[in-house]
């Protein structure tokens, strides 16, 4: 770690492996923690989703907020 | 026969007994048409995450629906006809879950959550009684962690 200032250890898909949540509009709960203060969707090079389960929790955030579940944005 | 899943909102000024009667409606408006809803839920009166119609709150309704495309349609025209609808959406989904959906499990943890993510922005509810101040303060501290979490591994 000293020998390497910038050493950033790997972080694994929270929604990969075993027992992983499944993506669901339904679900706001989980998908409040993928979402910024100002409402939008974290990009994944910061929460470490996979290309594919980001594109999967684009879909069910867009879907959450169309029935108002989610807001579109916080001010 | 395609499996969709459809939720709508209800305008909050009517009872949850109309928003029943409504879900009968529109199941049998299905039924007519040769589909059928396998499992219907009420999520209860929710406040909207923004207002629409002028609406802060609504009644929200889960059907899981197993009918030909053409019987979906005419359950949507309905919906778009009746005034008690605010919104509904249908998806096609691979396979319905059997069990509760997580917004029936957790019904009363997320309503304590959103009374008070809600409580600066719209002030039309209720002020929350002087006990349930300090089990709020903690939820609030729990969600700035996660936020600073990112920030650490940013740099």
């Amino acid at each position: 770690m000293s020998r390497r200032p910038f050493f950033r250890r790997p972080k694994s898909c929270p929604f990969s492996g075993e027992n992983a949540p499944k993506i669901d509009y339904k679900n706001v709960k989980l998908l409040q923690r993928f979402i910024s203060e100002r409402g939008k969707i974290v990009p994944s090079r910061i929460t470490a989703v996979s290309a594919k389960k980001q594109r999967e929790l684009a879909t069910a955030i867009k879907r959450a907020r169309n029935l108002a579940l989610m807001p579109f944005i916080i001010n | 026969m395609p499996l969709y899943e459809s939720v709508y909102i209800a305008r909050p000024d009517i009872s949850a007994t109309q928003v029943e009667t409504l879900t009968a409606d529109m199941t049998k408006i299905l039924e007519e048409n040769g589909g059928k809803v396998t499992k219907d839920e009420y999520w209860g009166l929710k406040s909207l995450a923004y207002r629409i119609k002028k609406n802060r709150k609504g009644h929200y309704s889960l059907m899981n629906i197993d009918a030909p495309a053409a019987a979906l349609t005419e359950m949507e025209r309905n919906m778009r006809l009746h005034e008690d609808v605010l919104r509904y959406m249908s998806i096609r989904v691979d396979e319905h879950e059997e069990e509760p959906s997580v917004m029936m499990q957790s019904k009363s943890s997320r309503d304590d959550r959103d009374r008070d993510r809600g409580r600066g922005r719209d002030d039309d509810r209720p002020k929350p009684a002087a006990a349930e101040t300090p089990a709020a303060a903690p939820a609030a501290t729990e969600e700035s962690a996660p936020a600073a979490d990112n920030k650490e591994t940013e740099v």
